[in-house]
């Protein structure tokens, strides 16, 4: 018995039945005269892997900054986990449970990954200053406490050997893997993840998507995702959305997408 | 061959975190300890209390809570004597309104002061970095030391405008003022430069020093990692100005006897920011390292020909104590940018593998 390919309708209504985690209702972000996001309505499901696409300069990043707070849209609705969103920052996004990675890596230089990670998990520790100066009893345990739950991150994502290292020092690969690690520290719910592949060779593209894979089936965490290796998109995700120009033009499972006149058009641009 | 990590296991989370994981440097930190608490009173004369060890120590704490600030949390301050005089003049209106307060408690609370200042002086930081929050402190540092000097009730209305430090004691034993045994002054400096520097070991190893570092290497990144910024900085202004208040007292206390406004004034600032960062920014150690260099090596090499039986005229010798002491400043930061720290990191890296070169 050879193993098929689910079929276009089966993909579908997989993808309808999941609930849904985060939803965007018309929302618009402009920088003074600049459009960055117009009207855009898209929804994230629990457990899947969403592709945000599109030509350079389409408002892809810009939609991970408004769903992770740093932006805050003129207009629009935000709903996360079934609550409207009022005003939001950053640190509270992290605190609700969505992380993120960068498109350039965004790591503590001067640290070595074991810390970077372990930063990951600071509004996780509740300890005061005064057990923190002693490093003795209840903040010794929770250091430790965390330290395990760093160390599992550490071998999930197979950085043993790197533990010690200043991450200023790695190969461009490593950084990226340990900002994942970072990104995974935090628990989330929703990992948000921005050209995770970008710059890699196609050794580094093949254990990051495994991993992101592994991510999203293991520890059943939420991804979206911004790339521009289609063949990577196309593998990876559950549901693609396609931005060009700030607005939506097309959304739905790959191969869908893939066959989008509009989303030809956009890539490949058209004769006038 | 002396220095092996080879065959010390680390079998659980607590061993590696370890203050010391390697057996070694807690052997050589016992040696500096038995060095510093009972070899030198052996032989420390009062000019070698005065001159060198009180100093050497209270520089140190001083270039240590700058350092929580700046090579930490990397937040530029050229503030630091104005918030030393902080804690300085607080602990001296302390203890004239609480005459029979102990001077511990006074000291400790008097760092209160110097950090509420700091967090005060620190609010600027929120909106700007680097030289143009440096230049915000250093407005700190004149405004306070106007403020020494026009403020009369900080000196307690003195016809001199200088505090002049009282006879006090602790259960009978006198720590300050004009009949206080330099060698007691000495023992009092250095526990407390010792309780805190254990202190901040322990606070820059763990969630504080971590949020520090990570404001400091990249601040978007931090609030994305989920840290108040805000929190982050204050935080890192207040332990750091209260360090540095405490510096400030113990330097009028333990080691001035008297003080005037312009005491704090901008050269000492410059001085601790130097001492910072030739041990090193962003190390503990490193404060040790360079005010050492900085405090203590042009007082021996003054001394240095009057040992060796030469006479040279103390005119001269102080112009060949500042180029030896600059260029030493400068080798120093030619080999190793990265201060005195970096450079024992490096000779322990090497120590471990010796004598292969790799």
């Amino acid at each position: 018995m050879t193993v098929m390919d689910p079929t276009l309708e089966e993909v579908k209504r997989k993808a309808e039945e999941r609930e849904v985690l985060l939803d965007l209702e018309n929302v618009s972000l402009s920088f003074g005269g600049v459009k960055a996001i117009t009207n855009i309505s898209f929804n994230i499901k629990k457990g899947e892997i969403r592709a945000i696409i599109g030509p350079n300069g389409a408002g892809k990043t810009s939609m991970l900054n408004v769903i992770n707070g740093f932006y805050q849209p003129q207009e629009g609705v935000i709903t996360f986990n079934g609550e409207k969103r009022k005003s939001m920052k950053p640190h509270l996004a992290v605190s609700q449970g969505i992380a993120r990675t960068f498109q350039n890596v965004a790591l503590f230089k001067g640290m070595s990954t074991l810390d970077n990670i372990m930063a990951g998990r600071a509004t996780r520790m509740k300890q005061n200053m005064f057990w923190q100066m002693l490093y003795w009893g209840p903040a010794q345990r929770e250091e430790i406490e965390h330290r395990k739950k760093v160390e599992e991150i550490i071998d999930f994502l197979e950085i043993q050997h790197i533990r010690r290292t200043p991450v200023g020092t790695l190969p461009y690969g490593l950084q990226k893997r340990v900002e994942l690690a970072r990104a995974l520290a935090m628990e989330p719910e929703l990992l948000l993840l921005d050209e995770p592949m970008a710059g890699m060779n196609l050794e580094e593209k093949e254990d990051m998507s495994r991993f992101i894979l592994d991510v999203n089936d293991q520890l059943g965490t939420t991804i979206a995702l911004i790339e521009h290796d289609m063949g990577v998109v196309m593998d990876l995700s559950d549901r693609v959305v396609v931005l060009d120009y700030g607005r939506k033009i097309a959304d739905g499972v790959p191969d869908e997408v893939q066959s989008n006149q509009e989303v030809i058009d956009a890539y490949l641009g058209v004769s006038h | 061959m002396f220095y092996r990590t080879s065959g010390q296991f680390k079998t659980s989370y607590e061993s590696d975190q370890a203050l010391f994981p390697i057996k070694q440097d807690m052997v050589l930190l016992v040696v500096i300890l038995a060095t510093m608490y009972v070899i030198f009173p052996m032989f420390a004369s009062e000019f070698t209390y005065k001159a060198l060890l009180v100093p050497v120590l209270i520089y140190s704490l001083a270039s240590l809570g700058l350092n929580i600030l700046t090579g930490y949390a990397g937040q530029l301050s050229l503030g630091t004597a104005g918030f030393m005089g902080v804690g300085a003049y607080a602990c001296y209106k302390i203890t004239t309104i609480f005459p029979e307060m102990n001077i511990v408690i006074a000291l400790f609370l008097s760092g209160f002061f110097s950090a509420a200042v700091g967090v005060a002086f620190g609010l600027p930081s929120l909106r700007i970095k680097g030289f143009y929050l440096a230049i915000a402190t250093l407005a700190s540092q004149f405004f306070l030391v106007w403020l020494f000097e026009k403020w009369a009730w900080l000196y307690n209305y003195n016809a001199s405008g200088a505090i002049e430090v009282r006879t006090m004691d602790i259960f009978g034993l006198v720590v300050t003022g004009p009949n206080a045994s330099p060698m007691v002054q000495y023992y009092f400096v250095l526990g407390i430069v010792s309780v805190v520097t254990f202190a901040m070991i322990n606070l820059t190893r763990g969630r504080y020093g971590r949020t520090w570092k990570a404001v400091r290497d990249m601040d978007i990144a931090a609030e994305l990692v989920g840290i108040n910024l805000m929190r982050a900085k204050l935080s890192a202004f207040a332990v750091s100005s209260y360090i540095v208040g405490i510096a400030g007292a113990l330097m009028v206390f333990f080691w001035k006897g008297a003080a005037e406004p312009n005491l704090f004034d901008i050269p000492m600032s410059f001085q601790i920011v130097f001492i910072a960062i030739i041990g090193g920014l962003g190390s503990v150690m490193g404060n040790f390292l360079g005010a050492i260099l900085i405090v203590a090596l042009p007082v021996v090499l003054n001394l240095l020909p009057e040992i060796l039986g030469i006479s040279i005229g103390s005119a001269t010798m102080e112009h060949v104590n500042v180029m030896v002491v600059g260029s030493l400043i400068i080798m120093f930061l030619i080999v190793e940018p990265h201060g005195l720290a970096r450079f024992w990191a490096l000779i322990r890296e090497k120590l471990i593998i010796w004598p292969f070169p790799h």
